[in-house]
């Protein structure tokens, strides 16, 4: 528990007047996403601590270098959980990466992503100067919404401090269904349940199963196993292998994410598919097919890169105009070349 | 260039009835739902084609004259009111549904499709959008992206920002971005999340794709009556900690409750010092376990009457008196200016009754009607614009309980947005640092400050002025002079 929030912006305002880089760090748990970045190490380690966590707000801040493990247990003590299930790789992670990752787990459709359930940020721009955005309240539309920018922004437009998130109560029931189904039966399965208001929290197609994670009180969950069939289960641990990088998945070679409208026809060569169809996993590179759907993929060890497009590299200036922080993670592209969209 | 040179270049590309000058003509033009505050704009174009915004985007933005985004004109803080050198843009016309795709689940509308008709066209695939503010039937999507609209259901299913799934925009400098699409994700910095409630302040949403949630397969609306908003506070509060989290969770006041009644006729208990509407949703086993949880807790927390709407049209009328609730306020007075204040849960009971000080304080009545589960408050200040000096005196008590919500943890804001209406109070809740930071962001996409000037963010010398003027409330100099 320790407030380094003065000593942090310290450390930028002098890189940004020596023209140093930094390489944002929180326990390191993610190294590859910033791999390529050049510089000091930063490293937002020791700035923990839950700040403020009110059960019936739903909503819990804590420093962002704070162990998921450690918010995870006390949000479970009361009942309560971190919806957007953010990986825990090796046992590690801080919200502040997690965060800044902007990886979101096995439930992402139906329970929302990291950005969804952020409501407020404290941080340091690449000027040094500490800032706040957003709150701790449900709805706030005061200003633009820089908290949620910095999701998935890799530490790029500064180090978060502190965050807070929209907590949720854990379902009080939960179990898996194995459906023995190859890859486009379960697409069409997944797709038609889509449409129906299962209680339906995870999905995964893999090795012709398809396994379903059904979340909710006991009798909604008891209702949807009597009507949906398949072997039904009360072991869970898939999912948090999946949501941790823990499957066997990602242990074998060269693994590709792909994002995709979930009911894009198949590849062929999906060696996993999981959100209902709109993330799947292959072993080689078939971006091709990908931006044909209108997907976008990227290796699942990549640095985080953010393409670049005059407004990204607008963005990245309005934050850290001397490019202090994780700065060879913006692919400068010229003006013009706008590739802002995809 | 001369205005009249660009009136010129607006007639060649626009189709007559899409340009209107007269004076006449321009007048509904003249305001938004904060009627209060009236401008004529220079010229109101309405387009029919994203190619026709395109080119009244470059027009405008190469002579550098003033465009504000118009979708139906419904927003709360003045974010639409015209300036009066400058082009009203009015998306009215850009009103097609393009698809429903029920495959992905998802909605690709035009920005002025009303909020109620995507749920209308949805409907017959059992799909529905659920960010629902009680100004749908009227409210255009692009309008409720740029102010990140919420609605009654959005403890439970999200605000704008967490149904949009794509946009397309137009910036100043007339470049088309596509932001997100279909999928769950896009590379690159989130700037959805930064357009949704970005006031049409960088730039000009033309297309909207939004998520279709499947119908819940049953749902139940409960009215629960308090002798006062202290205890109906209080089982907003019970209901979250025991781990529901309702579809919506809605309270009214005494004053709310009369008007209402009268007016819609929903039932409503007129002795009642406060309600809550509770609606409740899942499988049909699941909700009589949460209707009997929850009518424990409320029960528990001082309810003397519970009432529960099972079929479509109980819940119908339920809901009604609801929705109708600023209608019915306006009908008990002249006029009724709306405050949208968001805090924790915990401090509703605190802080509603330092309204009710406050109201006294003053002399005006206060209707409250607004989303308790969410925190957001909606204190309706009743006033008569006739009488002299009145409405300023209703935007200081006003500016009193936004500052109260930002002294207790909260916004000034929760979904109606910052417009024009509540710069002064930006200045409170935010830093110099961070208001910098707000205008470094808004230069990424319009240095120029071409789009929609003087709202949202309020410019640093008029923060620095009213810090002066702070330690004196109440008692601003300049009284009389336009603060807008
Ligand atoms: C009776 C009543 C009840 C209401 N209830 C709610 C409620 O429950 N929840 C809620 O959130 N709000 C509510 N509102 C407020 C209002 O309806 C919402 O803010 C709504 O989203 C505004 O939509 P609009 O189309 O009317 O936008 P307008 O008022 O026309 O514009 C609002 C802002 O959006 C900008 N804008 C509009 N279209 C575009 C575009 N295509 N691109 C870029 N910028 C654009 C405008 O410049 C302006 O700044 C209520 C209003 C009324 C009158």
């Amino acid at each position: 528990m320790a407030d380094r929030g003065d000593e942090l912006a310290a450390s930028i305002r002098d890189a940004a007047e020596s023209g140093q880089r930094l390489v944002v760090r929180g326990s390191g748990s993610k190294p590859w996403l910033t791999a390529t970045c050049e510089g000091e190490v930063l490293s937002v380690a020791g700035h923990t601590g839950v700040m403020d966590y009110r059960p019936e707000e739903l909503v819990l801040t804590a420093r962002a270098g704070t162990a998921l493990d450690e918010i995870e247990a006390v949000l479970a003590e009361n009942g309560q959980h971190l919806a957007f299930e953010p990986p825990r790789i090796g046992g590690g992670g801080t919200l502040g990466g997690a965060v800044a990752a902007g990886l979101s787990g096995p439930g992402r459709p139906w329970r929302g992503s990291v950005r969804d359930a952020v409501l407020g940020v404290t941080m340091i721009n690449g000027y040094g100067e500490m800032l706040a955005f957003g709150g701790q309240v449900m709805k706030n539309v005061a200003g633009y919404d820089v908290s949620r920018l910095q999701a998935g922004a890799y530490g790029t437009l500064g180090v978060l401090l502190s965050v807070s998130v929209r907590v949720q109560p854990s379902p009080e029931c939960e179990r898996t269904l194995h459906f023995e189904q190859d890859a486009p039966e379960a697409l069409a399965t997944m797709r038609d349940w889509a449409r129906l208001p299962w209680p339906v929290s995870a999905t995964l197609h893999e090795r012709q199963t398809l396994s379903v994670r059904l979340s909710g009180s006991h009798a909604g969950v008891a209702g949807a196993v009597a009507e949906l069939g398949g072997e039904c289960s009360d072991d869970l641990s898939l999912w948090d292998q999946l949501r941790d990088r823990g499957h066997r998945l990602f242990g074998g070679p060269v693994l590709w994410r792909a994002s995709y409208p979930p009911a894009a026809p198949l590849q062929g060569d999906e060696c996993a598919m999981e959100w209902g169809g709109a993330q799947r996993w292959y072993r080689s590179d078939v971006s091709e097919h990908v931006r044909a759907q209108r997907g976008w993929m990227r290796r699942a060890d990549a640095p985080g890169q953010l393409p670049g497009g005059t407004y990204s590299a607008r963005i990245k200036k309005a934050f850290d105009p001397q490019g202090v922080l994780n700065a060879s993670l913006n692919a400068h592209t010229g003006d013009g070349e706008a590739s802002d969209a995809h | 260039m001369s205005r009249s040179l660009v009136l010129q270049q607006l007639k060649s590309i626009l189709p007559p009835a899409s340009l209107i000058t007269d004076a006449a003509a321009k007048r509904p033009y003249e305001t938004d739902g904060l009627t209060a505050l009236r401008e004529q704009p220079w010229v109101v174009v309405l387009p029919e084609t994203e190619a026709q915004v395109a080119q009244v985007l470059r027009i405008c933005a190469a002579c550098e004259v003033p465009v504000v985004a118009r979708g139906a004109g419904t927003g709360l803080s003045g974010g639409a009111r015209p300036v009066s050198d400058g082009v009203v843009l009015g998306l009215s016309k850009m009103n097609r549904i393009l698809e429903i795709d029920i495959d992905n689940c998802v909605a690709r509308l035009q920005p002025g499709v009303r909020n109620l008709a995507v749920t209308e066209a949805a409907a017959e695939y059992g799909l529905y959008y659920a960010p629902d503010p009680s100004s749908q039937i009227a409210c255009s999507i692009g309008g409720n992206v740029a102010e990140n609209a919420g609605g009654v259901h959005c403890l439970k299913y999200g605000l704008t920002v967490h149904n949009v799934v794509g946009l397309k925009l137009l910036t100043v400098e007339g470049e088309v971005l596509e932001l997100g699409g279909k999928g769950l994700d896009a590379p690159g910095y989130d700037l959805l999340a930064v357009l949704c409630g970005s006031e049409g302040m960088l730039g000009i949403v033309t297309e909207v794709v939004v998520r279709l949630l499947p119908d819940p397969a049953a749902r139940l609306v409960m009215l629960a009556a308090f002798a006062d908003t202290e205890l109906a506070s209080a089982a907003v509060n019970e209901t979250i900690k025991a781990g529901v989290i309702p579809a919506g969770m809605e309270m009214m006041d005494r004053l709310a409750v009369q008007a209402a009644e009268d007016f819609a006729h929903a039932g409503y208990p007129r002795g009642a010092g406060a309600i809550l509407l509770i609606e409740l949703d899942g499988t049909a086993a699941e909700l009589a376990a949460l209707e009997a949880e929850v009518t424990a807790v409320v029960r528990a927390a001082g309810a003397f009457s519970v009432d529960v709407a099972r079929d479509a049209q109980q819940q119908a009328i339920m809901w009604k008196g609801r929705k109708s609730a600023f209608p019915a306020v306006g009908r008990i007075a002249p006029d009724y200016y709306c405050m949208d204040g968001t805090i924790p849960r915990r401090r509703l009971g605190e802080v509603l009754g330092e309204i009710n000080l406050l109201s006294r304080e003053y002399g005006l009545e206060v209707a409250n009607v607004f989303h308790a589960g969410d925190g957001n408050l909606h204190p309706l200040i009743l006033y008569d614009a006739n009488v002299p000096g009145e409405l300023a005196r209703v935007e200081e008590m006003g500016g009193r309980i936004l500052e109260r919500c930002v002294e207790v943890g909260g916004t000034v804001t929760g979904e109606h947005g910052v417009g024009v209406e509540k710069l002064d109070q930006m200045c409170v809740q935010f830093t110099e640092a961070e208001l910098r930071q707000f205008e470094r962001l808004k230069a990424v996409f319009d240095p120029a400050g071409v789009l929609n000037p003087g709202k949202a963010i309020p410019t640093l010398s008029r923060c620095a002025e009213l810090g002066g003027m702070h330690v004196h409330r109440g008692e601003l100099p300049f009284r009389n002079l336009d603060r807008f």
